[in-house]
């Protein structure tokens, strides 16, 4: 890993850092993307507009980024649809259950010293790596 | 204000996503998948991210409350449950799979051509749906606090 990799992964963890840090420093509310879609439907119409806009403004922080030339996600060729759709639903059903991600538990609730996010970056992560390997190793799918 | 504020602090988060190449699955993948050729990144981005906003809240939670609401809208749970640790499980699962967390599977909506959108996307709302639905069904919906 040279210094030419390392240099984005922690700029862009200092920004993200950053973006949480306002949030909560000027609308004391908490940035974690599966609480505030699941809150999309929640609340009054001013904390349900806050939270439509965080995310119109992920998506678009991410556009930009591929407008100033920035490699934008490609589709993975053999992935099997099926189990985009599978993962998908459960990581909205697990996100939901546990109350967090990889922002809510991972940057924030860490970053709060809070012991129930400490728990839950310590199980998703584990199981994710060990999903990966059955995925990619005896499975063979990549 | 608020509104504002909530836009733009999006638009730094998900630029920090697709700088740190965390919007790419693969670039995920690359770090979960251990036995592989190894990629450290995520492990840079989060360790970046936590300890910016760790020593950020530190100041920030000293004030009595934030500078455009009436209080913080923070979690008070503190009990390890059930639902929390078999929830994290579902959503390694879910994320070990795939790749995408549920922040990057949003921040996918700047590549609209990108046929694994609707895929992952569709799942990923159709479960947060379901979960949302049995909740206020049981009567447990309760004041949202933002825990995650």
């Amino acid at each position: 890993m040279t210094l030419f990799d390392i240099l984005p992964s922690l700029a862009g963890g200092v920004l993200i850092g950053l973006a949480a840090a306002g949030l909560l420093y000027f609308n004391g509310r908490i940035a974690g993307v599966s609480d505030i879609l699941e809150g999309l439907f929640d609340g009054d119409a001013g904390a349900r507009a806050q939270r439509l806009l965080f995310l119109l403004g992920l998506v678009a922080g991410a556009g930009l980024y591929e407008l100033a030339g920035g490699t934008a996600p490609v589709a993975r060729a053999g992935f099997p649809p099926w189990l985009l759709v599978v993962g998908g639903g459960l990581v909205g059903v697990g996100t939901s259950l546990a109350r967090g991600c990889t922002s809510g538990h991972g940057v924030c609730g860490m970053a709060r010293f809070s012991r129930r996010s400490f728990v839950a970056v310590g199980v998703f992560l584990s199981v994710a790596i060990g999903t990966t390997w059955v995925v990619r190793h005896v499975w063979g799918i990549a | 204000m608020r509104a504002s504020i909530a836009l733009s602090c999006g638009l730094v988060f998900g630029l920090g996503l697709a700088l740190a190449g965390m919007t790419s699955p693969q670039k995920v993948l690359a770090f979960l998948d251990v036995a592989g050729d190894w990629d450290p990144a995520l492990l840079l981005v989060l360790g970046g991210a936590v300890a910016t906003a760790a020593i950020a809240f530190r100041f920030v939670l000293r004030r009595p409350r934030p500078v455009f609401d009436a209080r913080f809208h923070l979690s008070d749970a503190r009990r390890i449950d059930a639902p929390l640790v078999v929830g994290s499980t579902l959503f390694g699962i879910g994320w070990g799979i795939a790749g995408y967390c549920p922040g990057p599977a949003v921040a996918l909506l700047a590549a609209p051509g990108n046929p694994e959108l609707p895929l992952f996307l569709g799942g990923m709302l159709a479960g947060i749906a379901a979960c949302a639905v049995s909740r206020r069904r049981a009567g447990r919906a309760g004041e949202r606090i933002g825990d995650g």
